[in-house]
């Protein structure tokens, strides 16, 4: 079984809402639409209070490079435009709609059921759509899709990867939605195989998906160039550089992006909103999102659901929170957000809700480092976050760095595995904001 | 509404703590303990017992009364430093001396640095080696073992004494005596050979060293470099003059080889971060080890071996960084 050849952890799966086939969430009775739900610059707003909105309808227009264009994904009225409280407590400006009774979609959009096979745009108007739809990557990291698709002069893409890993504990999301949706997602993928002009696409996915996987090879054959790559169950098998690794054997060098290799990667949940951009007309207005976690007990769930709905509504759609919740995270529990306002809003790319007992979410206190150095053998990176420690307490942030402390991309291994509960990844997240500071005032 | 815990990722850990690893660690030396009670007496039980005690309570006393902190004895790593110095002496040592050597062993080995994870020496090692250089003749005078009627012996003053087969062979080397008789192989096997009380048992050793292998504490890296260049390097130079040099699998079989490979060397806090390192720090180790044993004054070099690799060992962690991504 393929996979990547440094460090890894394997925490427990715990995947129990993988059997909740995705249901639709009811509209919420306001929607709070950020102006920033992506990597980069905001987009600005194309509306005004007191405005009437359709669902799909653009409200919020992408200038800058790296910005992604941001539809209403109700239908009402603009209530204000305001800086409101995102899910982790940041101030951010917002588009607030009030949540009209009776839904109106834009006309361009396809609201029939069909599934639309033939892709009937080119190349340059698959990546001109992707823009206009505002889709973004919903992996997590929100970087919006079509720039990955402008491939800089003198790179070319090889290959086109697929990460359906779900590496993360928990999250059922992209398990869902191929089982769900297993023709649209292929789609999807030649659709964007289409506009990166390559012959071939790789599915990679974990091993501990034996339904998926194999829906996706029955379905696969009716598609050209589409291969199914099954990965060892090892976190984090789905961060970019090791999925890379894992399925081509290619190493993106450190500081490079992964068309440096040949490569462009994309999550399995954007390529099912990809169909829909492409061939529906449908922007990016809902996420599907796992709403999970031990004390549930049975009533695991997998909605999709409208960007702009309060957190707390799904919680309260399920019987409200569980009596013995210490955390709610948004995503999984290796690289997931603590959430601390759950009324804020969902934005772009947020997979899931997950409850966290006091018990589970326990972290112990810590020891001194007995410098066993598990947390150098479970480093997918091949970084030493036993010294990144000791240089960052004691202030050497520069040492720090010339040891390569901006290659780690803070997947939590280190923290995982270490048995004097150092608190690695923390100490590493405030060295390198503490780096980029000191980079600015250069 | 009830507050919400807020944290960093990730959020759920392994399970892994200090403390299981010690009292794996410890549980690893309980194969050693009982053959040293086999093969010694109950002797080797009350220097075990005297020396885990006196480990305890000398770190519970400076956490307590000199360094004013909260009191760590129960995360094991004192019984583990107690068993190894124990393993590491003869076992008709005047029990005063055990005391010593505790003292020393956590006094200055360790709680002098800062307590476990600081120290950059073996604690064991550094009470063993004091004891050696300060008590010359009780550290040398070795009761011969007592085959498996050991344990019915009542003391060690009615007990024989005799050479180790490392000094014996040193001494007839020196002496010109050639075809010495040395143990056979099965005894050094097995154990039943004069020496230090956890040293003697090759058996023991690596039933506890399997062990350690399977719960993770420590990697093959070590003990393999250690014992094969050991096993390298004086094959080369048996080969070279037989009856000079001892031949190779006496020499990892006899004397604190096997101990210092699997249980002394293989201490986390005191050996390198990566794999490379750790093959270079087993390999010298190995190295020093048979030239103290060839051309030193003393007829056994791994405690010093040892201790002179910790000191490299900053250094080895410079020099030999894990392999990076994409590198």
């Amino acid at each position: 079984m393929r996979t990547f050849r440094l460090g890894g952890v394997h925490p427990e799966e715990n995947k129990i809402s993988t059997n909740a086939a995705i249901e639709v969430f009811p509209l919420p009775k306001q929607a709070v639409v950020f102006l920033s739900q992506h990597l980069g610059a905001p987009a600005t707003p194309v509306v005004a209070k007191g405005d009437e909105v359709k669902t799909g309808q653009l409200i919020a227009k992408a200038e800058a490079f790296v910005c992604a264009n941001i539809h209403s994904p109700v239908t009402g009225k603009v209530n204000k435009i305001d800086t409101m409280k995102d899910i982790f407590g940041f101030s951010k400006t917002a588009i607030v709609i009030d949540v009209a009774e009776k839904e109106e979609w834009v006309e361009t959009v396809d609201t029939t059921p069909d599934i639309k096979r033939d892709i009937a745009l080119s190349q340059k108007e698959i990546v001109d759509k992707l823009k206009e739809m505002g889709i973004v990557g919903l992996g997590g990291a929100t970087f919006p899709t079509h720039i990955k698709y402008m491939i800089p002069e003198g790179k070319k893409a090889e290959y086109l990867l697929i990460n359906a890993a779900e590496c993360e504990p928990y999250l059922t999301s992209d398990h869902r939605v191929i089982l769900d949706h297993t023709e649209e997602v292929l789609i999807g993928i030649s659709i964007l195989r289409k506009a990166l002009g390559v012959p071939k696409a790789y599915i990679g996915i974990e091993s501990n998906k034996p339904e998926p996987i194999a829906r996706l090879q029955e379905m696969a054959k009716q598609f050209e160039g589409i291969e199914v790559v099954p990965l060892k169950v090892k976190y984090p098998q789905g961060a970019e550089k090791q999925l890379i690794y894992s399925i081509t054997r290619r190493s993106v060098p450190s500081g490079k992006l992964p068309i440096d290799v040949g490569c462009v990667v994309n999550n399995i949940g954007t390529a099912f909103s990809v169909y829909e951009a492409v061939q529906k007309n449908k922007p990016l207005i809902e996420t599907i999102m796992t709403v999970t976690g031990k004390s549930l007990g049975i009533n695991q769930h997998n909605f999709v659901v409208r960007i702009g709905t309060p957190f707390i509504d799904l919680a309260n759609a399920i019987g409200g929170i569980p009596d013995d919740t210490a955390k709610i995270i948004s995503g999984g529990t290796m690289m997931g957000k603590a959430i601390a306002n759950p009324e804020g809003p969902i934005t772009k790319g947020v997979s899931s809700m997950l409850f966290m007992s006091e018990e589970e979410a326990y972290r112990h206190e810590e020891q001194d480092c007995i410098r066993c150095g598990k947390c150098v053998k479970a480093c997918p990176m091949g970084l030493e976050p036993y010294l990144f420690s000791s240089l960052i307490n004691n202030g050497k942030f520069q040492e720090a760095a010339d040891n390569h402390l901006m290659d780690c991309m803070e997947c939590g291994c280190c923290l995982f595995s270490c048995p004097a509960h150092k608190p690695l990844t923390d100490e590493i997240r405030l060295a390198k904001t503490k780096l980029r500071q000191m980079q600015q005032k250069k | 509404m009830k507050l919400l815990n807020v944290s960093g990722s990730p959020h759920v850990h392994s399970g892994e703590s200090v403390k299981r690893i010690m009292w794996d660690v410890n549980i690893a030396l309980i194969p050693m303990l009982l053959t040293a009670i086999l093969f010694f007496g109950l002797d080797a039980l009350f220097v075990s017992l005297v020396s885990v005690c006196s480990c305890l309570l000398f770190q519970w006393l400076i956490e307590k009364f000199l360094m004013k902190t909260r009191t760590t004895i129960s995360d094991g790593s004192a019984v583990i430093t107690g068993l190894l110095l124990a393993f590491n002496l003869p076992s008709g040592l005047p029990l005063w001396i055990v005391i010593i050597g505790a003292l020393v062993a956590i006094g200055i080995g360790k709680m002098s640095f800062g307590g476990l994870g600081k120290n950059p020496f073996n604690p064991a090692l550094v009470g063993r080696v004091f004891l050696l250089i300060s008590f010359p003749v009780q550290m040398t005078t070795w009761p011969t073992p007592q085959g498996i009627g050991g344990i019915f012996a009542n003391s060690t003053i009615d007990a024989a004494t005799g050479a180790t087969p490392l000094a014996a062979f040193k001494e007839a080397v020196k002496n010109g005596t050639a075809n010495l008789d040395m143990p056979s192989l099965m005894d050094a096997f097995l154990g039943h050979i004069g020496g230090s009380m956890g040293e003697v048992s090759a058996i023991a050793i690596i039933i506890g060293g399997i062990y350690m292998l399977c719960r993770k504490v420590i990697t093959w890296h070590i003990p393999v470099s250690f014992i094969g260049t050991a096993l390298v390097f004086s094959a080369i130079l048996w080969c070279v003059n037989p009856s000079h040099y001892m031949d190779p699998i006496t020499t990892i079989l006899t004397g604190g080889l096997m101990l210092g490979a699997v249980f002394m060397a293989t201490d986390m806090v005191t050996s390198p971060m990566s794999k490379w390192g750790q093959v270079v720090f087993g390999a010298g180790c190995g190295l020093l080890t048979i030239i103290i044993r060839n051309w030193g004054s003393y007829p056994e070099g791994v405690s010093f071996a040892i201790l002179l690799m910790n000191a490299c060992v900053p250094l080895i962690n410079k020099g030999f960084k894990p392999k990076r991504f994409a590198k």
